[in-house]
């Protein structure tokens, strides 16, 4: 590694005090100046202007900034891939410098077994993800899924399964080359007596264009956590009450 | 069918519209044989309730017959009579299961809505705007009714619909008003607003034990049915200062236990109800709050302060520092209706009390529209109006 790189990276750590542990390190040098480049970009250029765009950009630089100053990053560690001790970031199916990270919670008046039964055969899923049109369980750990894109497209992706223990966690990616490269993990905790099973969702993706494609999907309201913290919703809805609530279809004097 | 369709303030029209489908499992569908209007919907109908919809179906009171049942629906059967709340819940989540079915996590498809608002979703409920789930309502011919299997309760029969009707709503509010008051035996108990709501939270507040019930209105009308029905002492507020008077009509000490029966549409000619009335106008204020400043100026050190009157948003020069010097007790919100109807339902039956008594108005579906402005502006004697949607009236 280039003498400036790490001098770089040793400043990095030097900004971001009581982080240094090395062993937290979790995102590679070449990121970590990525991140922070962009970030500062995205961050300045939010602080500096008005208007949407830039209150989107500056806590997206906000968060590559510290993201790249630390070394750390959280979904990394919930996927135990580390591209700073690896080397490279051959492991990581989603480039966190480019991705959306999402994490959300959700806790279900039931227990465990009967919530990470009906997630782990992921065709149940489009019953309560509105933007998934189709899950195609292939094998034990591999799966095809289809979501609906932007404007009427379709986004496909096979995905596989690279840590599960049953009734704690399922953390999937996407296999390489995929259009849209992502990577999540769906956790199970029993809060014990009649508090029920909290679910937690963290999933990390690389919209196609990138960040600045996320952030013109929040412009247009398709904001990734409010997508997730809904489909949560529908989860729980469907666990506890069997059902969606829905007015879809009654009446009003507006049709007709 | 025909329905009472919301358009805008002051704006409500009877519209055909088409018939109500199953569209879960847990629904039915009911025809409606008697449904009321409500003071909550006299917010609706003055414009004060955000996320409205033009062409919305109003009415959250209502009863009638099974007509149809979803495949999840096994304890009801087309035929059956029966009484439907208000309040929409699953049943199944932690607030359903702690008996607080006003906050059902599971019935308002449009939660995220209240979210942005409030923080967290209350419940489902008919007729009252997007935010609440926006459900169609019951005043009209036919209602569908989600979680069918355990909201409606059935009516026994010899029971007639005007003496179970209020079961819907204004009956276990009243009562639930009362419980969050903590009335212990021999208490006073002041409650403002003698409309339907606080007619029922007098009649519970001696089901409860209380010592004395003191009633304050400013329509005459509905003083004298608080005093002759209610058997409540009484205080007109146009024409006497409403907090002195309770000073000394309760040696001094002040009411133990108050209930605002009243809401975000409290009237008066006190400063502060004028200075409401202006800023709510030039939508610089979303309530007026004039009944419950009394309400914590009046109430004793330590007591309760129980609010069933509809609030909205935010509101102004609340009596924090009152409130906090004195510790009051607060309890509030939509009626955990479930709790209630069959314990009500019982009474009635036992004969302890017919429901009836508030009714002025018998009309029919067509006769609506113009049943609102005579309920709003207490016009004709109006304390409660009952629509039969399938009669027609001469
Ligand atoms: N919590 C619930 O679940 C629930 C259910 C039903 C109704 N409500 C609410 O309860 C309230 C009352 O309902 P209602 O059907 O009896 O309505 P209503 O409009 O018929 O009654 C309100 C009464 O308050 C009186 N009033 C107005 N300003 C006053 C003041 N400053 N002091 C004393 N009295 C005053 C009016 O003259 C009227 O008689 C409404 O806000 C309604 O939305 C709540
Ligand atoms: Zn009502
Ligand atoms: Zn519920």
């Amino acid at each position: 590694m280039a003498e400036n790189t790490q001098s770089l990276v040793a400043m990095f750590d030097k900004i971001w005090p009581g982080e240094s542990n090395p062993d937290e390190v979790n995102v590679g040098d070449y990121e970590r100046i990525g991140s922070v480049v962009t970030g500062a970009v995205f961050f300045t250029y939010g602080l500096a202007r008005k208007g949407l765009l830039a209150k989107i950009l500056a806590p997206v630089g906000g968060y590559l900034l510290q993201r790249g100053l630390r070394g750390t990053c959280a979904i990394y560690q919930a996927f135990q891939i580390n591209t700073a001790r690896q080397g490279g970031n051959a492991k990581a199916t989603v480039h966190a410098n480019r991705a959306i990270k999402v994490k959300r919670a959700v806790t279900i008046n039931k227990p465990v077994s009967e919530l990470y039964s009906f997630w782990r055969n992921f065709e149940n899923l489009p019953s309560i993800m509105d933007h998934l049109e189709a899950v195609t369980v292939k094998d034990k750990d591999h799966s095809h899924w289809v979501a609906k894109g932007p404007a009427g497209t379709k986004v496909e992706w096979d995905a596989e399964i690279f840590r599960e223990k049953e009734n704690e966690v399922i953390a999937w990616k996407s296999v390489e080359g995929s259009s849209v490269p992502n990577a999540g993990t769906v956790q199970f905790t029993d809060l014990g007596q009649e508090r029920g099973t909290e679910v937690l969702v963290e999933l990390d993706y690389e919209p196609p264009a990138g960040v600045i494609g996320a952030a013109f999907a929040k412009l247009f309201g398709e904001e990734p956590n409010i997508q997730v913290q809904e489909d949560l919703r529908h989860f729980k809805q469907k666990m506890e009450a069997g059902e969606l609530p829905t007015t879809t279809g009654q009446p009003s004097a507006r049709e007709s | 069918m025909r329905a009472l369709c919301w358009f805008g303030k002051e704006d409500v029209r009877v519209e055909a519209v088409p018939d109500p489908q199953i569209l879960n499992p847990r629904d039915a569908i009911v025809k409606i044989t008697t449904t009321a209007i409500c003071g909550s919907d006299l917010h609706l109908y003055d414009g004060v309730i955000p996320t409205m919809e033009k062409g919305d179906i109003l009415g959250h009171e209502f009863m009638g017959e099974i007509v149809e049942v979803g495949k999840e629906v096994h304890n009801l059967k087309v035929g059956d009579r029966v009484v439907v709340p208000f309040t929409i819940a699953c049943g199944n989540c932690f607030f359903c299961k702690k008996g607080l079915w006003a906050s059902c996590d599971n019935s308002n498809p449009n939660a995220w809505m209240l979210e942005k608002l409030y923080g967290y979703s209350g419940s489902g409920l008919f007729g009252y705007s997007h935010m609440m789930g926006g459900y169609a309502g019951g005043q009209a011919e036919f209602a569908r009714v989600p979680f069918a299997d355990i909201g409606p309760v059935k009516v026994p029969d010899g029971l007639a619909d005007e003496q179970v009707l209020f079961l819907s709503d204004i009956f276990p509010t009243g009562y639930q008003a009362a419980e969050n008051a903590n009335i212990a035996a021999g208490d006073t108990v002041a409650i403002w607003g003698c409309g339907p709501v606080g007619q029922f939270a007098i009649q519970s507040a001696w089901m409860l034990g209380a010592g004395r019930v003191i009633a304050i209105d400013r329509v005459p009308e509905r003083l004298e049915l608080a005093a002759t029905k209610g058997k409540a002492e009484i205080i007109n507020s146009d024409t006497e200062n409403v907090v002195e008077k309770l000073r000394s009509m309760t040696g001094g000490r002040g009411p133990d236990s108050c209930i605002d029966c009243v809401g975000m549409e409290s009237t008066g000619h006190t400063p502060d109800a004028l200075y409401d009335k202006v800023k709510m106008a030039m939508k610089l204020e979303t309530d007026r709050p004039t009944a419950l400043r009394e309400v914590i100026t009046a109430c004793r050190k330590g007591g309760t302060v129980s609010i069933p009157g509809v609030y909205g948003g935010l509101l102004d020069k609340f009596p924090m520092g009152a409130a906090f010097g004195k510790g009051l007790i607060f309890k509030m919100g939509q009626t955990n209706m479930h709790n209630y109807l069959k314990p009500l339902m019982d009474r009635i039956e036992k004969g302890e009390i017919d429901p009836s008594f508030v009714i002025t108005h018998r009309l029919g579906l067509e006769d609506a529209p113009a049943a609102y402005k005579t309920f709003r502006d207490k016009q004709d004697g109006c304390i409660k109006v009952v629509l039969k949607p399938h009669e027609v009236t001469a």
